[in-house]
């Protein structure tokens, strides 16, 4: 296949103590996580459990020491991400600006932009929010109607966010919008700028939207002539859209793309009546897991590898759906213990969103079909 | 790792084989192993690279390359359908090697107890006979094959009971009882990722020149998406084979069980979808003896049904991670890859 290969990639030296230091950690925080909470996983939001992971210095890891950062690998941090989602912690609260928008203020900021954020993303105070879909614009993101006009001293941004994971909790949301109309014969996507918004601001309406679940895991954005300072332009103005997809390929590429619902395969190995679904999905588990790490590898090189993140979040989705599905055939579910029920209910109630948030599955083959060069 | 690539024997060694498996390998040489026929030439072309003593040590007089060289063959004989038994002969040879034994110059095949089909078994010199505790060197000309075939067409036989035994040696534990089912298993699981990328290229090849309503297939999503899909199982056949590989370069046959388990298990549910996809994109005309598809697909439906099928490698890992428990599994899989690098 051309251009497409996954290269086995060795777990960075030390892993296994990083490993268990981050066990004993969770094994500490992690008492009193109902079913609920762990089958949500980085749907969970929990600011006080992000300041400890802050304070452990497991946020930020890669970033320069002067941004607060820990200077260490993308795959010690990838090991850390792990244990996380293993464990099914509450990770919501710093998942976001840990993963895309402090990466992306390293990548495009301002060093004012960076030293204000980044050390206090790192320390699990800063809470972010992806501002990409709209009522009209989902999948065909570049279709988007918030505008930003340049105003004397700064921005006027009009319009609204929708499905904003956490948006009614967070402090920023870093916010794509049209700042120039596409030109007669530029493709669609020309004239988009992100902003960083504080989402204190006047102008701005927040309300949380109830998920099938009975949480409050997204929200709607509307912004009403909301005032933005000059400095709220991240990167270059027109420049948005590559900076948004290449945000993208980072929101695609890791782990939770694969261990959304491993604590519910976990908490089925005992109680599973039937030995051969479960190694099904092990071994499936096993081979995932490698080609996540080659993407955090192509990533700690530099590269861009969209295509392969593309795969892996296709791949890895498939398996998290497969999970609640498949116990269905390794065990009678109506008769499993209760944690194990509510689990099970709380996976199968979340495992939609696993091939729809961050790209839908259809979108993500389109994307691998151009690797193939057939589009 | 992509920097070393270029360097690596495995992938100097593997390239070589694909050239060569490309110019001789053609399908008029598939076609006529299934009448019985042996590919003389294209057999001594491939031992002339070195090939059987690829994977014996070099104080031996072999080449000393570690299993994920090995893989590499594999898999480009898988993606060519070689129609030779050579990583049969690779995997007899590091056997016989392992115990002391000098692996004899030809043909060779291995089975793990003698009871079942052997693999190439009227076509060998000689099989590497393993029962769990020893090592044996058959002569495979003084028996009588009966001879079969998997549903590719590929010799699958029958001894009668009674061949020679030219020497016998016991097992190291490094190897274990099970060295040569694991070694077939391993073997399958890499060509069948061989195959499956030799069929996706195909099928995406043909998707982008067939036309139909005025354009070619591959324009269409319902296709593109078809072939997403193949790309990712072929993807992870790959992925998977290569794990195993790196585990028996670091465990042994005997330790790296679960990875082979968990390849062969990837690679052959790969196989079911890709070879439907396959033959989904071709249409008719995939249906066709005369069409190259089927030499893929038909050693794809073989491949995945011998050295244990999904569902034996799949109740066997099920077991071993359930005598663990739901709580050691996650410390089980991060310790099986959490080894400082080979230097
Ligand atoms: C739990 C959750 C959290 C989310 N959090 C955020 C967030 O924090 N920030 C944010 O910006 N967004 C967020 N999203 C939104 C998410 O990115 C969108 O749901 C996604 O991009 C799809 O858009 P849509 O829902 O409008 O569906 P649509 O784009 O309308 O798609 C509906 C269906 O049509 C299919 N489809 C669309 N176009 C094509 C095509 N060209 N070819 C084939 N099929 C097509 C899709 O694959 C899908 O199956 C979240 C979504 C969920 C469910």
């Amino acid at each position: 296949m051309p251009g497409l290969r996954f290269d086995l990639r060795d777990a960075p030296p030390g892993s296994a103590a990083l490993r268990r230091e981050v066990r004993a950690f969770l094994a500490e925080h992690g008492r009193g996580w109902t079913p609920e909470v762990r089958g949500r996983s980085w749907m969970g939001f929990d600011r006080a459990f992000s300041r400890a992971v802050g304070a452990r210095g497991w946020i930020g890891m890669t970033w320069p020491r002067r941004y607060g950062g820990g200077e260490r690998s993308a795959l010690e941090r990838h090991v850390v991400l792990e244990e996380m989602l293993a464990a099914g912690a509450p990770v919501g609260a710093h998942w976001i600006g840990d993963r895309q928008s402090g990466p992306l203020l390293l990548r495009y900021g301002t060093e004012a932009q960076r030293m204000r954020l980044l050390p206090a993303i790192a320390r699990g105070e800063a809470a972010f929010c992806i501002g990409l879909s709209e009522p009209d614009a989902g999948s065909d993101l570049a279709g988007l109607r918030t505008r930003a006009e340049r105003v004397p001293g700064g921005w006027r941004l009009n319009g609204r966010k929708v499905w904003t994971s956490f948006a009614h909790l967070c402090d920023w949301m870093i916010a794509l919008a049209r700042t120039a109309p596409a030109g007669e014969g530029e493709p669609r996507h020309a004239g988009l700028s992100q902003f960083l918004v504080d989402l204190r601001l006047s102008g701005i309406a927040i309300r949380p939207i109830r998920e099938l679940t009975g949480e409050e895991g997204f929200a709607e954005v509307t912004f009403d002539n909301v005032l933005l300072p000059e400095d709220a332009l991240i990167g270059r103005e027109g420049a948005g859209w590559a900076q948004a997809t290449a945000e993208l390929a980072l929101e695609r590429s890791g782990p939770e793309r694969v261990l959304s619902s491993y604590p519910l395969l976990a908490a089925a190995v005992e109680v599973a009546a039937d030995p051969v679904p479960l190694g099904r999905l092990v071994a499936r588990l096993a081979t995932l897991r490698a080609m996540s790490l080659s993407v955090a590898g192509m990533l700690e090189e530099g590269r861009t590898p969209a295509v392969e993140a593309a795969l892996v979040k296709d791949l890895g989705g498939a398996f998290e759906q497969a999970v609640p599905e498949r116990l269905r055939d390794l065990l009678d579910v109506a008769d499993a213990p209760e944690e194990l029920r509510r689990l099970h209910a709380c996976v199968t109630q979340v495992a939609p969103t696993f091939s729809l948030r961050g790209g839908t599955r259809e979108i993500l083959r389109g994307i691998i079909a151009r690797g193939l060069g057939l589009r | 790792m992509s920097a070393t690539h270029d360097a690596d024997p495995g992938a100097l060694l593997a390239g070589q084989v694909g050239r060569l498996l490309a110019a001789r390998c053609d399908a008029a040489t598939l076609a006529a192993i299934e009448r019985g026929e042996w590919p003389g030439p294209l057999w001594d072309a491939l031992e002339e690279l070195g090939l059987p003593l690829a994977l014996v040590p070099e104080a031996m007089g072999g080449a000393g390359l570690g299993w994920q060289a090995a893989g590499r063959v594999f898999v480009a004989l898988g993606r060519h359908g070689a129609p030779v038994p050579m990583g049969e002969t690779m995997l007899a040879a590091a056997l016989l090697a392992a115990v002391g034994i000098a692996p004899p110059a030809g043909p060779l095949s291995l089975t793990a107890n003698g009871g079942e089909r052997v693999p190439w078994g009227r076509h060998v010199r000689h099989v590497a006979c393993c029962d769990g505790e020893t090592v044996a060197l058959c002569d495979a000309a003084g028996v009588t094959w009966t001879p079969g075939a998997n549903l590719a067409g590929e010799p699958r036989d029958s001894a009668s009971p009674g061949g020679v035994v030219l020497r016998v040696a016991p097992l190291p534990e490094r190897l274990g009882g099970e060295a040569a089912a694991s070694g077939l298993a391993l073997l399958r699981a890499c060509q069948m990722a061989g195959a499956l990328a030799a069929a996706l290229d195909l099928a995406v090849d043909y998707a982008g020149t067939r036309r139909q309503f005025g354009r070619p297939i591959g324009r269409f999503q319902a296709i593109q998406q078809q072939l997403a899909v193949f790309a990712g199982e072929a993807a992870a056949a790959q992925v998977a084979a290569e794990r195993a590989c790196r585990a028996v370069d670091r465990h042994g046959l005997a330790a790296a069980a679960f990875e082979i388990g968990c390849a062969k298990i990837v690679a052959g549910e790969a196989a079911g979808t890709g070879a439907a996809i396959a033959h989904q994109v071709f249409g008719a005309i995939g249906f066709t003896a005369e069409h190259p598809l089927h030499h893929l697909t038909r050693r794809l439906w073989s491949w995945r049904e011998e050295a244990g099928t999904e569902r034996y490698w799949a109740a066997r890992l099920g077991r071993e991670v359930q005598a663990l428990g739901g709580a050691m599994l996650w410390p089980f899989l991060t310790a099986r890859d959490d080894q400082d690098p080979i230097p």
